[in-house]
């Protein structure tokens, strides 16, 4: 499977919208694109996930590189519109109490 | 030298011989010159060489431009000659290093193993195969002599040779923890710290931790953003899905471990898995967390070991025998 990453930017915040699977393989690209932007100080990361009804736990580590990269940083992350399934996965590791997540759909809790 | 000489006056006899009878017996020959050369790793374009100089020999009147084009046409194939050498040393390294990782998945195996103890008060199943290799997931028991049997199930995020490093480094912490903290949030806590401070930003490990008293029956737990688990009630015939908060290993360095506490009745089981279990997939479909339970149930009448080893068969086969992530299942069941 495949996911592409589309970036565009408004003021302050960096768009991020995903489509496809997030795994192992796709996880590196992702990774490339989304560190750089959490490394402009005082900038938001608004990654929409509307479109992605997979993610395994190696694009979980994307997530917290790019967390950890924010608070080293100053700058904000922010997932949006995440699907229930996904949505799980931060909530079984623990990490939406520590990642601001936004407006799931489909039931997502 | 000689040998190519050798080969030379083989195949300038074979293609003569093809061209008086252009019979298949030559052409067979020509198939077993070339696995030949192949093997004294002779380049495409030294056989075309050698197919010059016999014509050559053979036809000392060959028009030039017959001779022109073979040159032209022995030129065009001396990068295919590179490429086929380059494809020979690298097939070798590939070979070095997959026997290396095979001696590292050995010591991983040694490093790693653990004794599932026999206890009369719980039966254990357990069992943990790995999707390459190595294995990313980890589970080990400890049975002390007051009657207390910890249980950790642990998968590293991230799969093949680093995640198994970081189990290394994972198991050898736990080992050197002093015995008198051994509850599990404690466990949890410690772990935490070394995870965070000795791991990649990207790496982090899930783990669930239990401790079971085989005195009172009461099972201890906490969970590091583990999968959670399930309770199986025997009298109900039901599971409860054992989920507690935590989170997993090595983000935050402040992280405490809330731990919780549950009487275990007789017959009754506790399940406890990595997400290679509920991650299966048939084709794009996921199995979903019903399913796995029902499989579960569907076994549960039989031993705690050949419930999980049903388990795994039955998903082996629901995945065409393509494990895409380790698989890692344990059974405990009280007995008395």
């Amino acid at each position: 499977m495949n996911l592409t990453i589309d970036v565009s930017n408004k003021e302050n915040t960096a768009y991020l919208t995903l489509a496809g699977e997030v795994d192992a393989f796709t996880a590196p690209k992702l990774k490339e694109t989304i560190l750089p932007l959490t490394r402009e100080e005082g900038q938001t990361v608004e990654v929409d996930f509307a479109n992605v009804d997979y993610m395994d736990s190696t694009g979980l580590g994307v997530f917290i590189s790019a967390l950890k990269s924010t608070k080293e940083h100053n700058s904000e992350m922010k997932l949006v519109h995440m699907q229930e399934r996904v949505y799980r996965l931060f909530k079984i590791t623990g990490l939406t109490e520590i990642i601001n997540i936004e407006s799931t759909v489909q039931g997502g809790m | 030298m000689s040998t190519l000489k050798l080969d030379l006056e083989n195949y300038k006899e074979l293609l003569k011989e093809y061209i008086r009878t252009k019979d298949e017996q030559a052409l067979y020959q020509a198939e077993q010159f070339s696995k030949q050369s192949m093997q004294q790793k002779i380049s495409p374009d030294e056989i075309i060489n050698v197919h010059i100089q016999s014509l050559q020999e053979m036809y000392p009147e060959m028009p030039d431009y017959i001779q022109a084009s073979l040159n032209f046409l022995l030129e065009t194939m001396i990068s295919y000659g590179v490429a086929y050498q380059e494809h020979q040393s690298l097939r070798e390294k590939q070979l070095e290093l997959k026997s290396e990782i095979s001696v590292a998945a050995n010591m991983q195996k040694t490093l790693l193993s653990t004794v599932k103890p026999e206890i009369d008060e719980i039966e254990i199943g357990a069992l943990s195969v790995p999707a390459k290799q190595m294995n990313g997931d980890y589970h080990h028991f400890v049975y002390d002599d007051q009657g207390t049997l910890g249980i950790a199930v642990a998968d590293v995020i991230g799969k093949g040779v680093p995640a198994a490093l970081c189990m290394s480094m994972i198991k050898y912490a736990m080992d050197s923890f002093p015995e008198m903290r051994m509850d599990p949030s404690g466990i949890l806590s410690s772990l935490n710290r070394v995870v965070e401070r000795n791991v990649d930003s990207s790496m982090f490990v899930t783990m669930f931790y239990g401790s079971y008293d085989s005195r009172d029956h009461t099972f201890s737990y906490s969970s590091a953003g583990h999968e959670p688990g399930f309770y199986y009630h025997q009298d109900k015939d039901e599971f409860e899905e054992i989920d507690v908060p935590g989170l997993v290993l090595g983000v935050s360095a402040e992280t405490s471990y809330t731990q919780y506490k549950k009487k275990v009745e007789k017959g009754d089981m506790i399940i406890l898995l990595t997400d290679g279990v509920t991650e299966c997939r048939q084709g794009d479909r996921f199995i979903e967390q019903e399913e796995v339970l029902s499989v579960i149930k569907s076994y549960a009448h039989l031993p705690a070991q050949e419930i999980v080893d049903q388990v795994y068969k039955y998903f082996e086969r629901l995945q065409d025998f393509y494990l895409r992530d380790d698989f890692t299942l344990i059974v405990l069941r009280r007995n008395v």
